[in-house]
């Protein structure tokens, strides 16, 4: 470990390329390259410290709660033994965002680990990642952490299985502690009784990342970009139709349109663009200029940024079809631990491909609403609650395409 | 002007409602039925034979009236699966 005499405002400079790629800007898989970059990790002895740096740095959770992180960090901090976990499970098919950042970015990620269980006074220190590639860095980044001995406290990596509920807080507590990876429900907040019930903080691979920068830099530096309610840059995963699909980073705030773009941009018209993943809200393809990614800027579309994903359809698909194979796969997707996601999903899934099939049946879309009300708020999870949101912007959305689709035709087969 | 009380404590995780909450664990929940047959002013039977409430959120808790604090208490000790919860605290 070397720390170099370079002052910090430089190095901030240094990560803080055009266009907001912080994250982005302090990509390798050497320690030695990443101390070179960003100096060592900073030691907060003061406690408490960086506690007020999160809270002034306005850092919100990047899973997609968009929790204030240092409510959490502080929740966690008043408990003793705590555990803090690094969510990197990525259940969600169209993210790639935690993965991509522990590929290229391993060091960033577990130096915020490091810093968010020194601000606890962590016990136990866990990283729980989807096996893959990301996976195998990341243990390479550690083990080269313990030989320089750069961390204070030992990381055990997780592996979080396969599943679109694995990262959800209470199965990753479930996971840590060696049961399935499945939601619980929750008799208390995790940050109270977690893992093996001691205090637990969960952060996303994302957040942690973030926290990283703050701790070297500032909350000053972390806020002048973003929103003044959601400061900072986010990772997006981009898919579907645009021209260069992948994980790019910009400021919160940034439309749609914006972030497209810097996926290569539509590769033809749009339609619509899912925001915030499988649970997330569509978006029709006319606003997308006017739409701000952030929480307070998606709100009119009943959205929000959730994880950062953003799938782009063109105007020869249908959203219909496109939002029945998630609802099937939503619904395929239940833990089928409680009773109305396990019998509502599936129902909900059939009716709604009946309505994307063209049935000419007019009593379908109410009858996809009566199941969407009976699924609402009726799990240990969010996951029937996420789907249902899909379901009604999709409604919303598609409303010609629904009225063609009762009428037996399709509009996107005419374009 | 008013003066503003502030406080140094951060605040904890938006809790749920407060006061007596009739709480499902729907993980444990197999429909058995006793709990809205024994109260049926608060809750009814879905398609699938799960309770449900007729106002509120039997995940994060409903709000229970005093006058059924009662019977509410009889539904909690008379499910077969001790799914149903009431919390006092």
């Amino acid at each position: 470990m070397t720390a170099t005499a370079e002052p910090v405002a430089d190095r901030a400079e240094g990560v803080a390329a055009p266009g907001g790629a912080r994250l982005s800007g302090c990509a390798t898989t050497e320690l030695a390259e990443h101390a070179r970059k960003l100096g060592a990790l900073p030691r907060h002895e003061r406690s408490g410290t960086l506690l007020d740096e999160l809270e002034r740095s306005g850092l919100t959770g990047r899973g997609g709660a968009a929790f204030p992180t240092w409510r959490k960090v502080a929740a966690v901090s008043r408990g003793r033994r705590a555990v803090v976990v690094a969510n990197a499970a990525e259940g969600e098919p169209a993210s790639g965002k935690d993965a991509a950042l522990l590929t290229h970015v391993p060091h960033l990620v577990l130096d915020g680990l490091q810093l968010a269980a020194t601000a606890v006074d962590a016990r136990d220190v866990y990283l729980y990642v989807k096996a893959g590639t990301a996976a195998d860095t990341v243990r390479r980044a550690i083990t080269e952490r313990r030989r320089a001995g750069w961390d204070a406290l030992a990381v055990t990596v997780v592996e979080a299985p396969a599943g679109f509920v694995s990262g959800e807080e209470s199965a990753v507590v479930s996971a840590i502690e060696g049961g399935p990876a499945l939601p619980k429900f929750k008799r208390s907040l995790v940050v109270e009784s977690g893992v093996k019930g001691r205090p637990t903080l969960v952060q996303n691979a994302e957040t942690l990342a973030h926290v990283a920068l703050i701790a070297r830099f500032g909350a000053d530096w972390f806020r002048a970009v973003g929103t003044p309610e959601q400061p900072g840059t986010f990772l997006s995963t981009v898919s579907g139709a645009v021209r260069a699909p992948g994980v790019v980073e910009l400021p919160y705030g940034s439309t749609i349109a914006e972030v497209l773009d810097r996926a290569g941009g539509p590769s033809r018209p749009l339609r619509a663009v899912l925001v915030g993943g499988y649970h997330g809200a569509w978006i029709p393809g006319r606003d997308v200029a006017r739409a701000p990614m952030s929480r307070d800027g998606l709100t009119p579309w009943g959205a929000s940024p959730g994880a950062g994903v953003l799938v782009a359809i063109g105007d020869n698909e249908c959203g219909l079809h496109t939002t029945a194979r998630i609802v099937q796969y939503l619904a395929d997707s239940s833990a089928k631990q409680c009773g109305p996601c396990m019998f509502g999903l599936p129902h909900l899934a059939h009716t709604f491909d009946r309505l994307a099939a063209a049935e000419r049946d007019g009593r379908l879309p109410g009858q996809i609403e009566q199941l969407t009300a009976l699924v609402e708020n009726r799990g240990a999870c969010h996951h029937p609650d996420g789907t249902i949101r899909l379901v009604r912007t999709a409604l919303r959305t598609f409303s010609d395409d629904v009225q063609a689709h009762l009428a037996g035709y399709c509009l996107a087969a005419r374009r | 002007m008013s003066a503003t009380r502030t406080s140094s404590a951060p605040p904890a995780p938006s809790r749920p409602v407060t006061g007596p909450r009739l709480q499902v664990d729907w993980t444990l929940c197999e429909g058995r039925g006793h709990c809205f047959e024994m109260l049926p002013e608060l809750l009814g039977e879905d398609p699938w034979g799960y309770p449900i409430p007729r106002a509120g959120n039997l995940s994060r808790g409903m709000a229970v009236p005093p006058h059924l604090l009662p019977h509410a208490r009889d539904a909690v000790v008379s499910c077969p699966r001790l799914a149903l919860l009431l919390r006092e605290d």
